[in-house]
């Protein structure tokens, strides 16, 4: 650097922003935040379950068609699945590859088991004619549910890729990051579902 | 694998410094970190929060249908809150304040959105006066 731009540097400096002034883990407040937009996603879905939650077109009620014993084997799957994630994320804070691993694999499982029962309940409502298209109730039910198990399905795929990443690459800084991110989404998931089994079945059948 | 563990033992040396360099608070700043005994308390709490609601609902233990909602949606509330703490690890220093600040600004978001629409929605259906037989039957 040429000594006449010296004056121009030093200011220049001032309105650097440092390294050191970065968080440590920006990504994770950014993916807190986006976990943040898609609260407000589940939110307005609630939201027009709650509109129209009432509106069967005099078609079924939410007391013909939900079977609880099935939505309680559902939600325990969800809620083991929160906790053997829990576990991975104990034995990657050891830096133990194959027990991470073995715990991610199980937390895949009781995820699939989640979705297969889920779309068992689905297809069992459409086949008996309620299906979406039904009333406005259907309508808004099959979003706001369809949307979480749309969120659940891309979490397992995320959940499969970070397995091959920490298969290939092991506990590195990036796969850590990588593992909490999906930690804070996989946990963020169960909470919605606390709201979609009482809000939806639960109050549902009260109805 | 076995060939890789140094490497990786020395990786995870190196995410502790950063971690110690960080404002000296410790394990709970940034990524926050669970213990055994954490994510088991959340898990039983969240079973006996989740069992005794569907155990209200399916065996009809209460007369009233207002006081079994209001009892479900009060053991959402504190689940929601038990999940909070125990698997999202969520404190009001994470992230220097910025997960919290997040979280209240959703908060208020999400209230503002959900009790608007049901307030305006109920008002709507209230105000579309419904035909009466009369008025159905003089229809054009």
């Amino acid at each position: 650097m040429s000594t006449h731009t010296m004056q121009a540097t030093t200011t220049a400096d001032d309105f650097i922003v440092r390294e050191d002034h970065h968080p440590e883990n920006g990504t994770l407040l950014g993916f807190w935040l986006y976990l943040m937009s898609d609260c407000l996603i589940f939110a307005v879905l609630f939201a027009v379950f709650a509109v129209l939650g009432g509106n069967y077109a005099a078609g079924p009620a939410p007391k013909d068609l939900f079977e609880l014993e099935l939505v309680a084997v559902n939600t325990a799957m969800l809620l083991f699945s929160s906790i053997t994630y829990g576990f991975a994320m104990l034995e990657m804070q050891r830096n133990r590859i194959r027990p991470t691993l073995l715990w991610l694999g199980v937390t895949g499982l009781f995820g699939l088991a989640f979705l297969g029962i889920e779309l068992y309940e689905f297809h069992h409502l459409i086949h008996i004619g309620a299906g979406p298209q039904r009333s406005a109730f259907l309508s808004a039910f099959f979003t706001l549910v369809g949307t979480h198990g749309l969120h659940v399905t891309f979490g397992i795929i995320w959940l499969v890729t970070l397995m091959v990443q920490v298969g290939r690459h092991g506990l590195n800084t990036a796969n850590r990051r990588r593992l909490n991110c999906l930690s804070l989404f996989w946990h963020f998931l169960d909470v919605i579902w606390i709201g979609v089994f009482t809000f939806v079945y639960l109050m549902g059948v009260l109805r | 694998m076995s060939s890789a563990n140094p490497y990786l033992d020395a990786h995870g040396q190196d995410t502790r410094n950063v971690h110690g360099h960080d404002d000296g608070h410790g394990d709970h700043d940034g990524a926050a970190h669970g213990s055994f005994k954490g994510y088991v308390t959340g898990f039983v709490l969240s079973v006996i929060l989740t069992a005794i609601p569907f155990w209200l609902v399916m065996d009809e233990v209460l007369p009233s249908k207002q006081a079994t909602v209001a009892i479900i949606l009060a053991f959402a509330l504190v689940q929601v809150f038990v999940h909070m703490v125990y698997f999202l690890h969520m404190n009001t220093k994470s992230e220097g304040g910025w997960n919290m600040l997040a979280l209240i600004f959703t908060l208020v978001l999400v209230l503002i959105t959900f009790s608007g629409s049901l307030w305006v929605m109920y008002h709507m259906n209230e105000n579309m006066m419904p035909l009466s037989i009369h008025e159905a039957k003089n229809l054009p």
